[in-house]
């Protein structure tokens, strides 16, 4: 399709026992492109992601990065310019604030284990460098006064800055956010959504998210799920006059006559 | 909200030097004043924190349990025997290879391990523990069975005929452990101990971070090995004998209790819970032969009060020694201490706490 997209993924399926959680699934995001995928609960959203960032091998289709395929492993993404957020929070709760968005930057690290040894140079100047990109990221959403504080004596909100904080640091090329605006507050959706509209002047995002409000505003495009297949595709204003999206939704079959 | 949970401070590079350097002073101090039995101890306990050091990284930091330490002690001690008896290296090279091949040893076990969670992993290891030592009695020939094999040991000429042997074995026992020490120290301080923790943690999110979980936990199982075998080899040559006996299943337990009282993933802990574990059962033996009790309740009484030492410990400290000693610390020195634990910034958290809204933590529940 097109050879400038930054994630392509072409008929994806995938089948865990007699379920079919994801049915020939495609979608393109070009560069500097929001992407948002919505869905009733089941729709198999997150199981896309999971295919993403290879927890989930698909049964069939693939997924192209950059026009290449990869054999992709979790461990591998932040490598391949890919960071994602977890659903609810799932910072490391023995770090501090700090740490936590240092670990993000794992792939940009380049002293190994002999040098951390001995305590060499080489791993203070690499550590002193996480440690400035961090406080950056950090910066950027809003944490930075929160670096020594540990995960569980933080609010929610924070904690998902400090997730956010965590995913950007490494600088990817590809954002993918599972559920970015769950428990947030009114002045936090719109920080996020400023936010990722700011990301996206720079890399590509996909965003998983119930909050309709927020997806209508910040996505550029916008693929509707229901058990697992595309029902809709296209700009929000396409997507919300789509009548099989409103009937997924709704319950109501296509035609409206109200199965409900 | 009052007491936040913080990360460990760790010691400055320079620092850690510093204090490894008053240890030394101090063991050079204890080992000239103290008589030849103290020295004896002195050396036990360096051997115990070598081991219990590598073994508090293991489960404090990467958050692997394992009941097989003894058994890479083991390793570490057949292998120095051998090669002094029959090819009569001088230690030092002795000691190298030993580490090299309980480092082996432990990239095998680790390999394993790093599939295994919990009481699985704690079962394969508690099999390693058990099972390999009797190897000696397997092949007789080499291990020398249950008999063991004798060690030589003896002090180097520089220091004169009349240097108490005891105390070279302390000196070059505690040698060992602070130079472990300090290394394990830089490991805790540096990426390497912050991807462990982060594995213990949350491993999916660690994944995505780019770390290789699996490739983690195989090197911390490495590093704890190689400190068990280094303390396996100090150990031959301080007793001067290797036998199946000394590297049963209760020396791995007895390892584990001491990283478990010391605090785990602390380095200091390994000491406290080492100085636990040696000098408890010499004092109340002591305590109880003076008082002249009956052989059948004298025997028992140490084992007795050991266990209630330990109970009680736990039950005053539950995050071991050395975290009831940063709590003492922590309620002295007050809060505005707390804001100098990380180096990287002022963090004023109160600010940061009171403009959020006060509901904001009940919405945890709700994802």
């Amino acid at each position: 399709m097109n050879p400038g997209s930054v994630l392509e993924v072409r008929d994806v399926t995938v089948r865990f026992g007699g379920l079919t959680a994801l049915d020939a699934v495609s979608l393109a995001v070009p560069p500097r492109h929001v992407k948002g995928v919505i869905g009733p609960n089941g729709a198999g959203k997150t199981t896309l992601l999971n295919v993403l960032c290879g927890f989930i091998r698909p049964d069939e289709g693939e997924v192209l990065l950059r026009g290449r395929r990869h054999d992709i492993r979790p461990h591998r993404l932040a490598g391949l310019g890919v960071a994602r957020t977890l659903q609810g929070v799932g910072l490391y709760q023995g770090l501090s604030a700090l740490e936590n968005v240092m670990m993000g930057a794992t792939s940009r690290a380049s002293a190994g284990f002999w040098s951390a040894l001995l305590a060499l140079p080489r791993s203070g100047r690499d550590e002193r460098r996480l440690r400035e990109a961090a406080v950056a990221a950090l910066d950027r959403v809003g944490a930075a006064d929160a670096a020594g504080a540990m995960p569980g004596a933080l609010p929610y909100g924070m904690r998902k800055r400090i997730a956010l904080a965590r995913a950007l640091v490494a600088k990817p090329a590809l954002l993918l956010l599972d559920e970015p605006a769950s428990g947030l507050d009114e002045a936090e959706l719109a920080e996020l959504s400023a936010l990722i509209r700011d990301l996206a002047a720079e890399e590509s995002l996909v965003v998983v998210e119930h909050h309709m409000d927020l997806m209508m505003s910040v996505c550029d495009s916008i693929t509707v799920l229901d058990f697992g297949k595309v029902i809709a595709s296209g700009t929000p204003r396409e997507v919300q006059g789509d009548p099989a999206v409103t009937a997924a939704y709704l319950g109501a079959d296509p035609g409206g006559s109200g199965a409900c | 909200m009052r007491s936040l949970p913080r990360s460990a401070p760790v010691l400055s590079g320079p620092l850690r030097l510093l204090i490894a350097a008053v240890l030394a002073g101090i063991v050079v101090l204890l080992s000239v004043k103290l008589n030849a039995f103290r020295d004896y101890q002195i050396a036990e306990i360096a051997i115990d924190v070598t081991a219990v050091a590598g073994l508090t990284m293991l489960t404090g930091l990467s958050g692997q349990i394992s009941l097989g330490q003894g058994a890479f002690m083991a390793i570490g001690a057949y292998t120095t025997a051998l090669l002094l008896l029959h090819l009569n290296w001088p230690f030092i090279t002795a000691l190298a290879v030993s580490a090299v091949a309980t480092a082996a040893a432990g990239g095998i076990v680790g390999v394993a391990a790093a599939r295994l969670r919990g009481p699985y992993l704690a079962g394969a290891t508690l099999m390693l523990g058990v099972a390999l030592p009797a190897l000696a009695y397997v092949y007789p020939g080499v291990f020398g069975g249950d008999q063991g094999l004798n060690v030589v040991f003896t002090t180097p000429a520089f220091l004169g005929p009349s240097f108490p042997l005891t105390r070279w074995q302390a000196w070059v026992s505690s040698a060992v452990a602070l130079v472990t020490l300090v290394l394990l120290a830089n490991l805790h301080r540096s990426r390497i101990g912050r991807n462990w923790r982060a594995v213990r943690d949350n491993d999916v999110a660690a994944a995505l971070d780019g770390i290789n979980v699996a490739a983690a936990r195989v090197l911390a199982f490495v590093v704890s090995a190689v400190c068990a075998g280094m303390a396996g080899s100090l150990l031959a040559i301080v007793t001067g004998l290797v036998a199946p006996g000394a590297y049963t299943i209760t020396l791995s337990i007895t390892l584990l209790t001491a990283a478990v009282i010391g605090g785990l993933g602390t380095l200091p802990g390994a000491l406290w819970g080492s100085l636990v574990i040696v000098l408890v059962p010499t004092y109340v033996t002591d305590a109880a032969t003076s008082h002249g009790l009956s052989s059948s309740v004298g025997s028992n009484i140490p084992i007795a009060v050991y266990g209630a030492v330990l109970i009680l410990v736990m039950l005053a400290f539950p995050q071991g020694i050395q975290g009831g000693l940063r709590r003492l610390l922590a309620a002295f020195t007050g809060p505005d201490r707390k804001s100098r634990t990380w180096r990287a910034g002022p963090a004023p958290l109160t600010a940061q706490r009171d403009e959020a809204p006060a509901d904001q933590h009940e919405k945890e529940g709700t994802t």
